[in-house]
């Protein structure tokens, strides 16, 4: 006979059994009666699987570095599992790996693409310029043409400049 | 009561009388946004959250749009106007039970909403009867571009903004439709519409969200994913969604109307006569005999003018409004009886369904 399994949120024995599919990817779930009650798995309308997603993916990890501390906030990766919720802004980039595991198969894709606020537009756009211009130097200089990589260069450092005043 | 003025102006909820398309009630989308270099709400001090809730106040009660309208410190509502608020969805339930340093600001109209500490710092609203997504996503998206000129967001280019739960993570958008469904729900197909609408990543929730129940057959439905999609893009697929649900809804009123002509009418005739001749009523039983009274009113058995007096009554139908107009805290038992005195009244307005020649 299989094994018993074991609900993902206690060590109870499950037996509600949950397969989703979000993003064409197959999610499973394994709950025991109360877990699945106090989820509202059985209740169809209040239940979502991202939700649990979360909780369990964290909970995987659990013995890893758990105290592990976000140095701005203090919020702490138990934090994070117990409540799915983060401390600050930069919770994002010091969780980041725990995060990007679950943003994967939470959402349609991983990278922004919608709205943009106007003060962080112009500081993109001056990073494109930069990047566009070390690309140019690099090119004058491969070729030789020392004028011209002397021209991006304090194109370059104007450009930083401008980018840091704006910061 | 310092909610008074507000419950006593008219509001887009209770008096935006659409008929174009009677299946969606309303339309909704709110965004999620934080404050940079703060602590998320949920883990920031009082002290903090004090003095995010006044810069937030000050700052986005100049903002066009919000100019003139209310604001409430949650600390200093007791607890049935907090229920007020909340069932006129101008308060989310986690507001609803936050302790210092959280608030709400709402536009005159009540068509817009930010609440202050929320999950996230802000949580910015806007709402309007029928079915308006680009109408309303040019409101909200004009409110959120002039909030963040005095505010800024914590935003990443790689992960948009940035909010306290990674669900909401990118846009910080949920778009969503309230949706009266009876002919879904009397002829047993909302579970398989449910079922295929999660597979699109779209969600389906109660009249008062996450967790709550579907009494009177009215159902939100919005997105899930925030993070990989622009805001039209989001729109797009959620309101083609949405299309052919009142689709579905519309063959299920007209599959009824055709094999179960009598038994409907006969369901429609005994919630008329309930809701006139009733002296004890729950708030769930009134939800589900206005609901056929609406389906009643979209098949033209009542008049058309009608509509407005029960769009008005689903909300003032809830516990608080009930014990709002009772004015003082009345137990549940209590209630039943003036809700069912109330609905009456009401329905002493409304005339007996016109069947014809059935």
């Amino acid at each position: 006979m299989a094994k018993a399994l074991k609900c993902n949120l206690c060590d109870n024995h499950a037996t509600v059994h949950l397969t989703q599919i979000l993003n064409n990817k197959i999610h499973k779930v394994d709950l025991c009666e109360s877990c699945a009650q106090q989820k509202g798995v059985t209740d169809p309308n209040g239940f979502s699987l991202a939700d649990l997603l979360i909780k369990s993916t964290g909970g995987e990890e659990a013995g890893a570095d758990q105290a592990l501390k976000c140095p701005t906030c203090g919020y702490t990766r138990r934090n994070f599992s117990k409540s799915g919720r983060l401390g600050c802004p930069d919770c994002y980039d010091y969780f980041k790996d725990t995060i990007d595991s679950i943003l994967a198969n939470m959402h349609k894709g991983t990278t922004h693409c919608g709205k943009v606020p106007v003060n962080a537009r112009a500081h993109i756009s001056l990073r494109e310029e930069v990047s566009r211009l070390e690309e140019e130097l690099k090119k004058a200089v491969d070729a030789e043409r020392y004028e011209d990589a002397a021209q991006y260069r304090d194109r370059i450092q104007e450009v930083r400049k401008a980018r840091d005043q704006n910061e | 009561m310092i909610i008074k003025p507000l419950l006593d102006s008219k509001a887009e909820l209770t008096h935006g009388n659409v008929t174009k398309c009677p299946v969606v009630l309303s339309t909704r989308i709110r965004l999620a946004r934080n404050l940079a270099a703060h602590l998320f709400p949920g883990w920031a001090a009082e002290s903090e959250r004090s003095e995010i809730l006044a810069n937030c106040f000050a700052s986005i009660g100049s903002v066009t749009g919000m100019k003139r309208g209310y604001k409430f410190k949650i600390e200093e509502l007791d607890d049935l106007q907090r229920k007020i608020l909340y069932e006129r969805h101008l308060i989310s339930r986690e507001l609803m039970s936050s302790n210092n340093g959280a608030g709400t600001l709402v536009s005159k109209d009540q068509s817009c909403v930010v609440m202050v500490n929320e999950e996230d710092h802000l949580r910015i609203q806007v709402l309007r009867s029928g079915f308006h997504f680009k109408r309303v996503w040019r409101t909200i998206d004009r409110i959120d571009s002039a909030i963040e000129e005095r505010l800024p967001y914590a935003f990443s280019e790689e992960l948009g903004y940035l909010t306290a739960c990674p669900t909401n993570v990118g846009t910080g958008m949920r778009a969503s439709a309230m949706m009266h469904l009876p002919g879904l729900v009397i002829s047993n197909q909302m579970e398989k519409v449910i079922r295929a609408v999660n597979q699109l990543g779209i969600v389906v929730r109660g009249l008062f969200g996450e967790g709550s129940d579907a009494s009177g057959s009215i159902f939100q439905i919005s997105n899930q994913m925030t993070l990989g999609e622009t805001e039209q893009q989001i729109i797009k697929r959620l309101s083609s969604v949405l299309e052919s649900i009142i689709e579905q809804e519309n063959n299920a009123r007209g599959r009824l109307l055709e094999a179960e002509r009598t038994k409907l009418f006969d369901k429609i005739a005994r919630a008329y006569g309930i809701l006139r001749s009733s002296h004890v009523m729950s708030s769930a039983e009134a939800m589900n005999l206005l609901s056929l009274i609406r389906l009643g009113l979209d098949i033209k058995l009542f008049e058309e003018e009608n509509r407005e007096i029960l769009d008005r009554l689903l909300i003032e139908s809830q516990p608080g409004h009930i014990q709002y107009s009772a004015k003082h805290l009345a137990d549940s038992e209590e209630r039943d009886v003036l809700r069912a005195a109330y609905l009456r009244t009401e329905f002493e307005k409304i005339q007996e369904p016109d069947f014809g020649d059935i």
